[in-house]
């Protein structure tokens, strides 16, 4: 079995093309990659806006902003 | 490659933008870290990681549709004929985007002479352009800090560093680009192509954000806010400096045939394929960057960011004619600009209530703008590429003031500021482009992403303690 297409590095090497496992299957990748990039910012944007929307509750709450300003308290640990 | 005299040719080609691509780093080093000293403490961490995402987001999309742009869009939308033309070397699902010894192809839209073009230069080249796209990603980055979510940041860099600037390049930074046939558009190392169309985003960008709280008085007043560590700022500005001579490196071909018709003459070439020397743009590099940083010092009464500052835009002010000009022409023309930048951005800020936070409109976007137009006039006249070298009958247009202008119209308003304007916009519809306004006065790494940030927190609560303690005994 092998992954690639090279079967041996000592014939001519103007015959060696694509040197990467699993040609043919590259649109395949393309798609994975789409998926990975598309996936990846729909993520992080869910994360970071839930992580802001908790932290500002929080800095509303009493007087945890104040608090903040003064660097008593990181919001972590209100 | 059995000839000796081609493998030479090809492999040091190869490792001349595999050099260019390390240098370059430098300038997104740079970046980073001019922007976290203008930040202030309590958003270092978000600063510096706002920025150095831009390497993965836009890499990944650079890889899936941004190269294809550059070498498919130069006819531009219908001024030229040609429309799209076919560039299966740059797509990703080609055989030639990835590892490749240069021998028969599999994939059947290539061919053998396709192979042994592209398999030892596809990669280096997509970088190259990848690190100029990183660029224009981080001059946005740096002016928009302290208040913007870093994810709608990373989706305008994706905009502009994978779709818009790219485009640009195309059109106006290709040697058969449209801009270049019809309006003899000259920008041979990317005063308009790189800056202007950044500065342009930023600007949009800027107008949908709204400053950061308390940097505008309740009458309008402008207040300063110091970067936090000035002295970080300048060497921040210093790699820039250093890693702009691998972007100028990377703006040329290092060896080309550039003889029209019989004979052959090896020379390096501007991206344009017009011969020029490394000797030449080394002259004006260094004279436009004393110009820039003479002008700074004076304009700005001694200060060091602006001073430093000023060399940066000096450089960039003359980027579009350093292949051509004469090195004092670079530098009167970098002193001149860095002057008028430099009262254009306080003007917009008082005039229009602008938080620039890096004046990054001003040293990219304006500068850009009014270098490109500088070339127009001092160029005036100069063919705009080799045409006859690269196979057209009729002569294309020359450099013009008025080409220029219209070039610059494009890069900055057309290119930079409407999509940035337009995606900015609705990013603000949706919620998603400025942090709360609790946060942002708390500060964005109060999350904890910096141990020694909460350390010293820490300290400063017991001091904080004791200072009450003390006032109430």
């Amino acid at each position: 079995m092998s992954t690639g297409n090279v079967e041996s590095w000592d014939g001519n090497i103007m015959d060696i093309g694509p040197i990467y496992p699993f040609v043919g299957w590259e649109g395949f990748m393309v798609v994975l990659c789409v998926i990975f990039w598309v996936g990846w910012h729909i993520w992080q944007i869910k994360m970071e806006s839930k992580r802001l929307q908790t932290e500002a509750q929080q800095l509303r709450q009493g007087g945890n902003l104040q608090k903040a300003v003064t660097e008593e308290h990181s919001v972590q640990r209100m | 490659m059995s000839d000796l005299a081609t493998a030479l040719n090809v492999l040091f080609t190869e490792f001349y933008y595999w050099v260019t691509v390390v240098m370059m780093f430098l300038i997104h080093v740079g970046f980073c870290t001019y922007e976290v000293g203008v930040s202030r403490r309590k958003n270092h961490m978000t600063t510096l990681m706002k920025n150095a995402m831009v390497i993965p987001t836009v890499g990944v999309t650079f890889y899936l549709f941004g190269w294809w742009f550059y070498s498919s869009m130069i006819n531009g939308p219908g001024f030229v004929p040609g429309g799209l033309v076919t560039a299966h070397f740059a797509e990703p699902w080609n055989e030639l985007m990835g590892a490749h010894m240069g021998g028969k192809p599999v994939q059947t839209d290539i061919t053998e002479a396709d192979t042994a073009l592209w398999a030892r230069l596809n990669g280096v080249f997509w970088a190259a352009f990848l690190l100029f796209s990183w660029t224009t990603a981080s001059i946005v980055s740096g002016s928009i800090i302290e208040r913007v979510q870093s994810g709608a940041f990373w989706l305008i860099a994706v905009m502009l560093g994978s779709v818009t600037w790219i485009i640009d390049a195309a059109w106006g930074w290709h040697p058969g680009g449209w801009m270049v046939q019809l309006l003899g558009y000259h920008d041979a190392y990317a005063s308009g192509v790189v800056h202007a169309i950044a500065g342009g985003t930023c600007l949009a960008v800027l107008i949908n954000l709204g400053p950061r709280i308390g940097k505008f008085a309740p009458d309008g007043t402008p207040r300063n806010i110091p970067p936090q560590n000035p002295w970080l700022v300048c060497i921040g500005l210093f790699l820039i400096y250093t890693g702009f001579w691998g972007f100028y490196a990377a703006c040329n071909i290092p060896i080309f045939d550039v003889q029209a018709g019989d004979g052959v003459f090896y020379s390096a070439t501007n991206i344009y394929l017009q011969a020029t020397t490394l000797s030449a743009i080394t002259f004006n590099f260094i004279m436009a960057l004393c110009g820039g940083l003479m002008a700074g010092y004076i304009v700005s009464k001694e200060d060091p960011y602006w001073t430093f500052s000023g060399g940066l835009a000096g450089v960039i002010g003359t980027s579009a004619g350093n292949d051509l000009y004469h090195p004092i022409q670079a530098l009167i023309i970098a002193a001149v600009i860095v002057v008028i930048i430099y009262k254009m951005h306080y003007w917009v800020e008082r005039k229009f209530k602008i938080d620039d936070a890096v004046g990054a409109v001003a040293v990219h976007g304006y500068t850009g703008f009014l270098g490109v137009v500088a070339a127009g006039f001092v160029l005036w006249g100069y063919p705009s590429s080799p045409d006859a070298l690269l196979g057209h009958a009729e002569p294309w247009a020359r450099v013009t003031p008025w080409g220029q202008l219209i070039g610059a119209i494009i890069m900055f308003w057309v290119l930079g500021f409407i999509p940035g304007y337009v995606l900015s916009w609705i990013l603000k519809k949706v919620g998603l482009l400025r942090i709360p306004r609790e946060v942002e006065i708390a500060g964005l790494d109060h999350t904890g992403f910096s141990t020694a940030m909460r350390e010293d927190d820490d300290i400063r609560a017991v001091l904080a303690q004791e200072g009450r303690t003390a006032a109430a005994e």
